[in-house]
């Protein structure tokens, strides 16, 4: 018998810190497949944000630094810009990119940086303890909205790839879903293109992805990822924002 | 090279781009804007060399970050209210072992203060600035001639040790022209074999300050603040004037010691027993100096243009074994010769 | 024919991949790992056309599929 699915070179075998269910683990996969498939691995250098992501570079097997809370797309930037030949990527949660690092993300993008973005939305701060995110979505039970987000008093769910496909130096924005197995393999797609774009030289390129937190969503992994199929979807809908497939 | 006339900040940048630095980023804020502006022409010029006008300070500081672990020499430049964003990032950038130069010419202060020269961010210098348990080596010309050495010191310096480097000047150095020579590069730059550049050919690195292991933060700390007491005992710097026959030394850096140097040479004229210790480097600060000073110096004034910082360090120095008084300017007004000596008859 | 292989010790039992199973044949075990979690078994019996939707959806790379 052969092998027909096994882990991607490019991740370490080791365990993840993370929750049951959590989606991180999946996306972590999901771009370690897509450096595999583009042969990327050696000229790439990976930014993992503040947040339960920030031990991304205990997991992924190429070169990664650290970036200070939201400023991964001034990071990359700096990085890229010094060496315009390397594959660069942030990867960047609800808080760090939606919230504290909103200047960085959108002037990154409208200078038209020629790197890759990997937004992971789970509607939740899962590091701190469950509290709102930009991205929670009204009514939606979080630390510090214990009777719902309510917009007189925390305003609007933030609508990432809808406010950055306005900008000319964006060159694609997908948001994608990893709450079934079919949703997975194309938000492999999505990542994949957004790689393929930065070596084609193209600009900047995001992808958000919709990304289950059970523990802070207080559903099991199971009733998340369905969460996510039904209610978050209808609030964020999936497809592309900007750019070609 | 032949000399040039110039002011202080397009010298900083002139000075960066020949000791190899090839990244600038930088918001503008005077009276600092000399320094990003002639970045913005001279850095396409240079090979390689990058320049970006970045959205913010705290953007800026975190480009250079990003630059400066490809090992690539990166520098950024500001006024006090955008240094006090930059914080942050300094601290990241000493906890990560990144070298870096960031230039702040001070402004009054708090808050927006006003833009005339002012010292008043000393203690933001030299004692962190930024949270943890860090030093960055703060460095104080006083003159543009001094600006140019020194600028292609602090890139030395920030490689030698990995670590944040703070030229530290003010609004009248960065804006006062003054004949100008730039010397060669003598060295070849550090070989950094710790630079993130994709993992060909070697075991991937990683660059990052979470230590969520007590024990092995606290190893960490120590380890940072042995190479901190190796800078204190060989990078410290200072001009000390007439230490061995003076009564009174004024302790003064930067735009306060070319007034305190007027008063100094005006009143030896007269007769009077006087010199003055200038800081070069602010962090580490010059102790050595201090305790090699004679027993015949009865007395310290320090001048500066804050509500006194520098004398903290100054007692510390000496373990108060002496009187220090103090005579300071704040708000962008400058000492003036007059008002020192005034200061030095009535203590 | 197809065959997958878990690593129990690896699971934290979440469970995605009984969810999305086709022919169900993956559940939960009754047993705890060294972890404290219930991992998941498979059932071995035939069926199992190697579709990978358990090791798609796996957070944790605990699934091998051999075909």
């Amino acid at each position: 018998m052969d092998k027909i699915f096994k882990k991607p070179e490019s991740i370490r075998n080791a365990g993840t810190h993370y929750c049951p269910g959590c989606g991180h683990g999946i996306v972590h996969r999901v771009i370690c497949e897509v450096v595999d498939d583009l042969a990327i691995r050696e000229k790439l250098i990976g930014i993992a944000p503040v947040g339960c992501a920030v031990i991304a570079y205990d997991y992924w097997d190429f070169d990664v630094t650290e970036a200070a809370h939201g400023r991964v797309p001034a990071v990359a930037t700096g990085i890229k810009r010094s060496l315009p030949d390397r594959i660069v990527f942030g990867y960047q949660g609800d808080g760090d990119l939606g919230a504290i690092g909103t200047a960085e993300i959108i002037h990154a993008a409208n200078r038209g940086e020629n790197i890759t973005i990997i937004f992971v939305n789970n509607t939740v701060y899962g590091m701190t303890g469950g509290q709102m995110a930009p991205t929670t979505i009204l009514k939606q039970k979080t630390a510090t909205t214990p009777s719902g987000r309510e917009q007189k008093i925390h305003g609007f769910p933030l609508k990432v790839c809808e406010l950055l496909s306005v900008l000319p130096g964006v060159v694609y924005a997908e948001r994608v879903s990893i709450h079934n197995p079919q949703n997975v393999l194309k938000a492999k797609k999505a990542i994949k293109k957004a790689f393929e774009n930065q070596i084609k030289g193209l600009g900047f390129s995001i992808v958000e992805v919709l990304s289950p937190c059970p523990t802070y969503l207080g559903l099991s992994p199971q009733d998340a990822v369905k969460w996510i199929g039904g209610e978050l979807t209808k609030e964020y809908p999936l497809g592309i924002y900007k750019g070609v497939a | 090279m032949k000399k040039v006339l110039m002011c202080g900040n397009e010298a900083i940048a002139e000075a960066a781009i020949i000791a190899g630095c090839r990244f600038y980023a930088g918001y503008p804020i005077t009276p600092q804007n000399e320094i990003p502006a002639y970045m913005s022409k001279r850095m396409p010029e240079a090979a390689g060399g990058i320049f970006i006008q970045s959205e913010s300070e705290l953007a800026a500081i975190n480009m250079v970050f990003g630059s400066s672990l490809t090992g690539t020499r990166a520098m950024t430049s500001s006024s006090s209210p955008g240094i006090s964003l930059k914080q942050e990032g300094i601290s990241y950038l000493a906890a990560c072992e990144l070298p870096a130069v960031i230039v702040n010419i001070m402004r009054g202060g708090p808050g927006l203060g006003n833009i005339g020269p002012s010292q008043s961010d000393y203690f933001q210098a030299v004692k962190g600035g930024g949270h943890g348990d860090y030093h960055q080596i703060v460095i104080a010309p006083a003159s543009v001639q001094e600006i140019a050495d020194l600028t292609m010191l602090s890139f030395d310096l920030a490689d030698k040790y990995r670590m944040p480097v703070m030229i530290l000047g003010d609004g009248i150095l960065g804006q006062m022209m003054e004949p100008v020579e730039f010397k060669a590069v003598t060295k070849p730059q550090i070989k950094k074999d710790w630079i993130l550049d994709g993992c060909k050919g070697r075991k991937p690195r990683i660059i990052k300050s979470l230590i969520l292991n007590e024990a092995a933060l606290e190893k960490f700390n120590l380890k940072l603040q042995k190479r901190y007491k190796e800078i204190k005992n060989k990078e410290q710097r200072c001009e000390v004037l007439y230490g061995d026959d003076s009564e009174i030394m004024l302790v003064a850096y930067g735009t306060s010691s070319r007034i305190c140097r007027s008063v100094v040479e005006n009143m030896r004229k007269k007769g009077r027993s006087i010199g003055m210790i200038r800081p070069i480097t602010l962090w580490p600060f010059p102790e050595d100096a201090f305790k090699k000073l004679g027993k015949n110096v009865k007395s310290f004034l320090v001048v500066e243009m804050s509500c006194g910082q520098m004398i903290e360090d100054v007692k510390l120095a000496i373990d108060c074994t002496r009187p220090v008084y103090f005579y300071g300017r704040t708000g962008g007004e400058i000492p003036s010769e007059d008002g020192i000596i005034k200061a030095i008859e009535n203590y | 024919m197809a065959k997958i292989k878990i690593d129990i010790e690896k699971c934290k039992g979440c469970g995605l991949c009984i969810l999305y199973c086709p022919k169900g044949h993956i559940k939960q075990s009754k047993s705890l790992n060294k972890k404290g979690a219930y991992p998941v078994e498979f059932i071995e019996k035939d069926g199992c056309s190697g579709c990978s939707f358990c090791a798609i959806i796996c957070p944790d790379l605990c699934i091998t599929i051999y075909k």
